[in-house]
């Protein structure tokens, strides 16, 4: 033991090089490099991708009477058709989605600050020049680089496979939906991250973080709509006694209570970018689409469409993210 | 350089109505080793974490390295390292993927953090192992990694919080004689909290004895101890090899002594307390009267007697005030815990 003290002196006592901003990169690098090792994520992985092949399977074998249907305008995007279509014996992949992301979002942070804390880590993390924020945005960013690069990666997939499958070309504009889809779908998971993460910095349990935020899940995708409909039927006025205007205005209304939930606003935005033909999420009367041609949006007029939706996301997202930032900043750490 | 590198002003940190740390000035010199001695809830941790500027005084200032640790906790975080007591590391990733990502986190590249880690393994003695994951270690094994994961940012200051805690006697042993050796070789200034008497008094050259929330005494434990002796007065034990003819003439005389204090006569053994130095004169005593002198000590102060003293008056204190205010229980219940 003596000869190895005396090497001490002897180590090379370089300077640190680098910069400050690069420790971010650092932080990132290292909750990757962990959840790609972990079995959670495997499995959440491997869920994901089983739906998506299963979905793929089901709309590429009814691709041909698909792409044929003249009546249908969007019959020529058959990417944007590969993830929607279905026969009716399982939902296309972005109703899949709507229930398995935020599984991911939820099952990749939910012990992102209290598992450091229980094991001693995150005294050890924070003694080093860091800024806490920085963790915070790391426990976030990575998590989120992860999915967008799966969902990319899934996507790539499905292109490459198709065109392989059919020879057909692939147009720009369907391209740019499929980015908008992934985008909205990295932003709805982004939700449920900085909200799983919001509960890792309040609970000092992980599973019962784990469990609050699979109890605001189910409450926003079984409890809301039901709650929602009681709502509704004790306190609005019967339809038949209802002018059509009042009606359309109550159903606004219903929608918009309906859009509370992060669950809707995903399914409206990924349905409107996914469906080229689809012009309203709203009720129309029969008068708006007796005139209207059945044609294809462009992809920024649907883009407008969703941007509500789109905003709401990121707001929900952001104040999530901010509450965590400031319970977390001046929080005491303790082991 | 005579500037403190560790310097506490009027620190106080309080938990609603509880004070955990109350009004601490200290100064540590550079180079210095010195422990902080208090028993569990004294307060040391949190005064580490408002050193490290992991929690916010209530009032009063931490300056270390010439910062801020409230204001400014970034430098100073470059300049110390903090080893906790229940000290994690990440279990899925291995010793050396551990320390590496503690060397970048300071900011050193991804191949000067590889071989810095390399190099303190080597020093800790786990060079072997570095590439089993962490789940796989003792504690002991543990506890030497953490030290080098301290000691990974070239640190001016270490603060090993209850470092030996839970290593068995031989680590403990091993793990002071590198602190030690580490705080000479590399000019470190350590600062060690711990409640065992022994192994602070080991290794460090100034001790502050923490008792609830307040620094009672700082000093070397040589100026302790005779700070001690001065008040309680020096205590002579004589051993007897066979009993005294007459034990009532004895204790007569022994009463007669300059600065007598008090004595405590068995047949064998004799302790006899007096305000100054009377252990030549105790002697003669015995010996005109026939003692069979088996041996003489005079008793000094350990850190365990400091401790103790210090510890039983805090109690002492707390008993007088309950006695005053309330009720049964907490005389009996106090009166208990001094009979210890």
């Amino acid at each position: 033991m003596k000869n190895q003290l005396v090497s001490l002196t002897e180590h090379s006592t370089a300077k640190p090089s680098k910069n400050d901003r690069s420790l971010l990169g650092v932080l990132v690098n290292k909750e990757i490099a962990s959840f790609i090792r972990s079995w959670r994520f495997i499995v959440m992985a491997l869920l994901i991708i089983l739906t998506f092949m299963a979905s793929m399977y089901v709309s590429m074998s009814n691709i041909k009477g698909l792409s044929v249907a003249t009546n249908d305008p969007a019959s020529n995007f058959i990417y944007l058709k590969l993830l929607t279509a279905t026969d009716q014996s399982i939902p296309p992949f972005h109703v899949f989605l709507n229930f398995l992301a935020p599984l991911l979002g939820i099952g990749l942070g939910f012990d992102a600050i209290n598992t450091e804390k229980n094991t001693g880590t995150l005294t050890r993390l924070l003694a080093q020049p860091i800024y806490r924020d920085n963790l915070l945005i790391g426990k976030f960013l990575a998590p989120l680089l992860l999915v967008g690069v799966f969902f990319a990666a899934l996507t790539l997939l499905m292109i490459g496979a198709g065109i392989w499958l059919t020879g057909v070309a692939m147009e720009p504009q369907e391209l740019f939906r499929l980015i908008g889809f992934i985008g909205i779908s990295i932003l709805y998971v982004g939700f449920w991250l900085s909200l799983s993460i919001l509960l890792s910095v309040l609970f000092t349990q992980p599973s019962t973080a784990a469990i609050t935020a699979f109890g605001i899940w189910l409450f926003f995708t079984i409890f809301f709509p039901i709650l929602i409909n009681l709502l509704v039927r004790s306190i609005l006025p019967h339809p038949q006694s209802l002018s059509e205007t009042q009606y359309i205005a109550y159903n606004e209304l219903i929608l918009s209570l309906h859009r509370i939930s992060p669950g809707q606003l995903y399914s409206d935005a990924t349905t409107t970018l996914l469906m080229p033909s689809v012009r309203s999420l709203g009720p129309i009367s029969m008068e708006q689409t007796l005139g209207a041609l059945p044609s294809n949006l462009r992809f920024s007029d649907s883009l407008m469409m969703v941007w509500p939706q789109i905003t709401g996301l990121i707001a929900a997202t952001a104040l999530c993210f901010s509450l965590s930032y400031y319970l977390f900043m001046r929080k005491e750490i303790r082991s | 350089m005579n500037d403190p590198i560790i310097k506490l002003q009027g620190l106080e940190k309080r938990y609603g109505a509880l004070t955990a740390v109350n009004d601490l000035h200290l100064e540590i010199q550079r180079g210095e080793i010195f422990g902080l001695l208090g028993p569990n809830g004294a307060g040391k941790t949190t005064t580490i974490l408002m050193m490290l500027g992991l929690t916010e005084p209530s009032g009063g200032q931490a300056m270390v390295c010439g910062h801020d640790a409230t204001r400014h906790p970034i430098p100073v975080k470059k300049k110390v390292g903090y080893l906790p007591d229940s000290v994690g590391f990440y279990t899925n990733m291995t010793a050396l993927e551990n320390l590496s990502f503690i060397a970048q986190l300071n900011g050193f590249t991804r191949r000067e953090g590889h071989q810095k880690a390399l190099d303190l393994l080597r020093i800790v003695g786990l060079i072997d192992v570095a590439d089993k994951k962490v789940s796989t270690f003792s504690r002991g094994m543990k506890q030497r990694l953490g030290l080098a994961d301290v000691l990974i940012k070239d640190p001016e200051v270490i603060i090993l919080d209850e470092p030996t805690l839970g290593i068995d006697p031989r680590g403990v042993s091993e793990f002071l004689d590198l602190i030690k050796h580490l705080s000479v070789t590399q000019q470190l200034t350590v600062l060690l909290s711990s409640h065992h008497l022994q192994q602070v008094q080991r290794v460090c050259d100034r001790v502050g004895i923490f008792v609830k929330g307040q620094l009672l005494e700082v000093g070397a434990i040589d100026e302790l101890a005779s700070k001690l002796l001065k008040r309680d007065g020096n205590t002579t034990v004589v051993d007897l090899a066979t009993p005294l003819p007459d034990l009532e003439r004895v204790q007569e005389q022994i009463t007669l002594l300059p600065d007598f204090i008090d004595c405590n006569l068995s047949p064998t053994r004799i302790e006899i307390k007096t305000g100054s130095e009377q252990t030549p004169q105790i002697v003669q005593l015995l010996v005109q009267q026939d003692a069979q002198i088996d041996g003489v000590r005079r008793k000094s102060y350990g850190l365990d007697e400091i401790y103790s003293t210090y510890f039983e008056e805090q109690n002492a204190d707390k008993t007088k005030n309950n006695e005053k205010s309330t009720g049964f229980f907490n005389r009996t219940f106090h009166g208990k815990a001094i009979e210890k």
